[in-house]
């Protein structure tokens, strides 16, 4: 079967969305992401879509649930790469994240993502 | 005048896909900005997922327009149980399909020209269509 890889990196995750992807992929990067958060003990999930030119609903919304499981499981989500083109389109489509932390590259993600991670605890 | 359309049928998530290649090539072809281009093939993706959901599955049309403008028209067609309720079915957050309910409301708002022609049991057109 079909599947995103998924990096680890340290106590993160990495994955790099480079095909378009049917709705059974969607669904299986969920099913995955979920499962290696919690096997690796991972505390944040980077999702690069730099490659994805159109997201729409459906896709939005797995992007959005990955998130949203991620917290539940303890992990933050930061998905970055977002084309501008894709960014107008989703918010006339109607879609909207909640959870969802953006960033513009994979450097600047994976800044933030530490950073928080890392950042002072009270 | 208008170029002979491309038929496009939808049984799978695979068509899914491959209805977007055919809309973005299109829409490439036809010049639409890149801002348009994703415009069309995010609309095309929701009202191809709605044909092969709600619809049992169908067809999809694409058909480059000359008159009275430069154009970029998008045709589903299925032969499932239909839209009883079509304005209904437009409301954003209106879904029988367990999705968001954006897919019918959320890809009018991305095209110009949008209509709806349902006789349930024995054609659902959905005809979607952006102009340069």
């Amino acid at each position: 079967m079909e599947r995103i890889p998924i990096l680890k990196l340290g106590d993160l995750l990495l994955v790099t969305i480079q095909v378009d992807m049917h709705d059974r992929l969607a669904l299986t990067l969920q099913d995955d992401l979920t499962t290696a958060i919690v096997a690796h003990g991972a505390r944040g999930v980077l999702i690069d879509i730099s490659a994805l030119d159109v997201v729409d609903s459906f896709i939005g919304r797995v992007l959005g649930n990955i998130a949203s499981m991620s917290r539940l499981l303890s992990a933050e989500t930061m998905i970055v790469g977002m084309q501008p083109a894709v960014a107008i389109t989703l918010v006339e489509l109607g879609v909207t994240w909640r959870h969802v932390r953006t960033a513009l590259n994979v450097e600047q993600g994976m800044r933030r993502l530490r950073a928080s991670l890392d950042g002072p605890r009270a | 005048m208008t170029a002979t359309p491309d038929t496009l049928p939808i049984h799978s998530e695979d068509d899914v896909v491959r209805v977007r290649h055919a809309v973005r090539r299109a829409a490439v072809e036809l010049g639409f900005s890149l801002v348009d281009q994703t415009k069309l093939v995010t609309a095309a993706s929701e009202l191809a997922r709605n044909t092969l959901i709600h619809g049992g599955g169908g067809e999809a049309r694409v058909e480059r327009l000359d008159t009275p403008r430069r154009g970029l028209r998008l045709v589903f067609e299925d032969r499932g149980p239909g839209i009883p309720d079509v304005e209904r079915a437009f409301q954003d957050g209106f879904t029988t399909g367990g999705g968001l309910g954006l897919g019918l409301g959320g890809s009018r708002r991305l095209v110009n020209d949008f209509s709806v022609e349902s006789t349930p049991g024995v054609l659902t057109r959905v005809t979607a269509t952006k102009w340069k």
